[in-house]
């Protein structure tokens, strides 16, 4: 079953066509790789899933839910939670605090609750701070939690922005350009984190400009080009594909290829 | 293990520094309550800026928006207490809450358009709420007694208990300041608190993860406005005095200073900033006139070389490589 279903997704930015048309449906428990060059629209496509930003047209169904126009907030209650490509750390909170905001759906109480403190506030406290150490475990972060988020090396800010977002137990896990400046070693590193998040049962939508990586880890892949998803296969049958070839190379390439 | 060290493992993060300041802040109050007198009057108003301030850090450092007119909150408070006690003879803590309440609804009806401004537009937005309450208590004499203003507020008390003795009103006051600041540690450390603090570095990041931006940052300003509430009923009963000047554009400017130079976003800044720009005027006060220009020196000089504020003092012992887990 599609876990998550677009239909007919456009947007446009005063005469430009970012988005056109779109279709894509997601099945549930599935590595969905989407990729494409930049500016391809990658990222606007993702904004719009996200509730970020508002299509000019188009459906977006989620758990058999319409979530078009939905608040953000909403969305990610729902199940479906992003990363950003320019991390969103909280620079300001130490690298356990960061995974710990990650908890905020999963856990209750507002400013009667943090005054008070019972014993079943202070058992939260303690389950989401076990919790988080454990999710920073399996990123490989443990050791840093204590540091502030800031003061982390580009690679594993990508990394603690992944730890949070499965803060947030997601249905479906969105990672826009995950990959982007890290190197082949933090690269790998990252493909088996994102493998481990899979085998878990949690759905992953993963927007990437690193055809490689997306070619070597997911079960099937669309593939975008000037706002308009030009097809969709397994990754064999995209790395063959005469238009995926024409548009990472260029058209004149592809006619020598 | 030493007693010592015992002690010193509980402190955690705070380092010797922070207990010298503790130490030294104690002495400071000890003494100006065995000389009385003037000192006694400077340290009081502290207390009250200390309770706005502590406060204002909910919306300013916490959350990290921008607010010039939360002096708008504590003009609601001074002249709530002022009318009701002086026009209507009610109790003082009645009329504190009650002042309280509206600051609170106020609060949520200006906030709830007003925060969807960022950043300048809205400090201008703000500012402007600050500006309308001015002109609302010079212009609206039958209620304010415009320029006059109202005197011979009672002091605190409840029922015939009454604190009219300046060391008590002080230690009143230091009561305040200590059970805000209880809430304000209690909460930044919460589930709540961290929402607040996520959304200052990250109102994406925080959305994306299911948080409510624009009702975090309300419930923010509305925390803000209860506290620059009590603040001003506290003045009103304190002084026994308040007018339009009192709330005026001098109160941002004096707690904007107090926030940055204690350190904003941190617990006890908001505080420590209160007492130190309070007192800074009376120390160079033998200077004289130069008194404005060597206060404002040592203010740059403080915000230059501790941009975080006077509480990250306490941060210098710390080391930034992991520590080791507590057992237990």
């Amino acid at each position: 079953m599609a876990l998550l279903k677009v239909r007919g997704l456009t947007k446009r930015f005063d005469g430009l066509q970012a988005n056109s048309e779109i279709d894509l449906e997601i099945p549930e428990g599935s590595l969905f790789g989407v990729i494409g060059p930049n500016g391809a629209g990658k990222t606007t496509f993702f904004n719009m899933i996200s509730g970020f930003q508002q299509p000019t047209a188009g459906t977006i169904e989620f758990a058999g839910t319409d979530i078009t126009n939905m608040r953000q907030d909403k969305i990610a209650a729902m199940g479906l939670v992003r990363t950003f490509q320019l991390v969103q750390l909280f620079k300001d909170m130490s690298v356990a605090e960061n995974v710990e905001v990650g908890f905020h759906l999963a856990t209750k109480g507002g400013v009667a609750a943090a005054v008070a403190r019972l014993a079943w506030f202070r058992r939260q406290e303690a389950e989401i701070h076990a919790k988080a150490r454990e999710l920073l475990d399996f990123v490989g972060l443990a050791d840093q939690a204590e540091q502030d988020a800031e003061l982390l090396p580009y690679g594993q800010q990508r990394l603690l922005e992944v730890a949070r977002a499965l803060a947030a137990q997601p249905r479906l896990l969105l990672l826009d350009e995950p990959a982007a400046g890290l190197n082949s070693h933090e690269t790998d590193a990252l493909a088996k984190i994102i493998q481990q998040v899979n085998g878990q049962g949690i759905t992953v939508l993963l927007i990437e400009h690193d055809v490689a990586l997306v070619t070597r880890i997911a079960q099937r892949i669309a593939v975008l080009d000037f706002g308009c998803k030009i097809t969709e296969g397994t990754p064999d049958e995209i790395k063959r594909h005469p238009d995926v070839i024409a548009a990472y190379l260029g058209t004149d390439e592809a006619a020598h290829a | 293990m030493t007693s010592r060290a015992i002690i010193f493992s509980k402190l955690g993060d705070y380092g010797y520094i922070a207990i010298g300041g503790a130490i030294c802040i104690a002495l400071l109050f000890g003494l100006v309550f065995i000389h009385g007198g003037y000192l006694v009057t400077v340290l009081q108003l502290a207390m009250i800026y200390g309770i706005f301030c502590v406060g204002l850090n909910f919306f300013m450092g916490y959350t990290g928006q921008a607010s010039f007119g939360q002096n708008a909150f504590a003009a609601i408070g001074g002249y709530g207490t002022a009318i009701f006690c002086v026009q209507y003879n009610w109790e003082p803590i009645l009329a504190l809450l009650v002042s309280m309440g509206i600051a609170g609804i106020a609060a949520l009806v200006v906030g709830y358009p007003t925060l969807r401004l960022r950043g300048h537009y809205l400090a201008m937005a703000t500012f402007a709420l600050g500006l309308i309450t001015y002109d609302i208590s010079v212009q609206w004499t039958s209620l304010t007694q415009g320029y006059m203003g109202y005197s011979g507020i009672p002091p605190l008390g409840i029922g015939p208990f009454t604190v009219e003795d300046e060391r008590m009103k002080l230690l009143c006051l230091i009561a305040v300041v200590l059970f805000g600041l209880w809430i304000s540690y209690r909460l930044r450390a919460s589930r709540f608190g961290r929402a607040l603090r996520a959304i200052s570095t990250s109102e994406p990041g925080a959305a994306a993860l299911g948080i409510r931006v624009s009702h975090y940052k309300l419930a923010a300003f509305i925390i803000a406005a209860l506290y620059a509430s009590a603040a001003g009923s506290l003045f009103a009963h304190v002084v026994g005095f308040i007018s339009p000047e009192v709330f005026g554009l001098q109160m941002v400017v004096v707690t904007f200073t107090m926030l940055y130079v204690g350190g904003i976003g941190t617990v006890l800044g908001p505080a420590i900033g209160a007492i130190i720009a309070s007192l800074l005027p009376e120390v160079f006060r033998s200077t004289g006139r130069f008194q404005d220009i060597a206060y404002a020196a040592v203010l740059l000089l403080l915000l230059i070389f501790m941009p975080k504020g006077l509480s990250a003092l306490a941060d210098i012992g710390r080391s930034r490589a992991p520590r080791p887990r507590a057992e237990g």
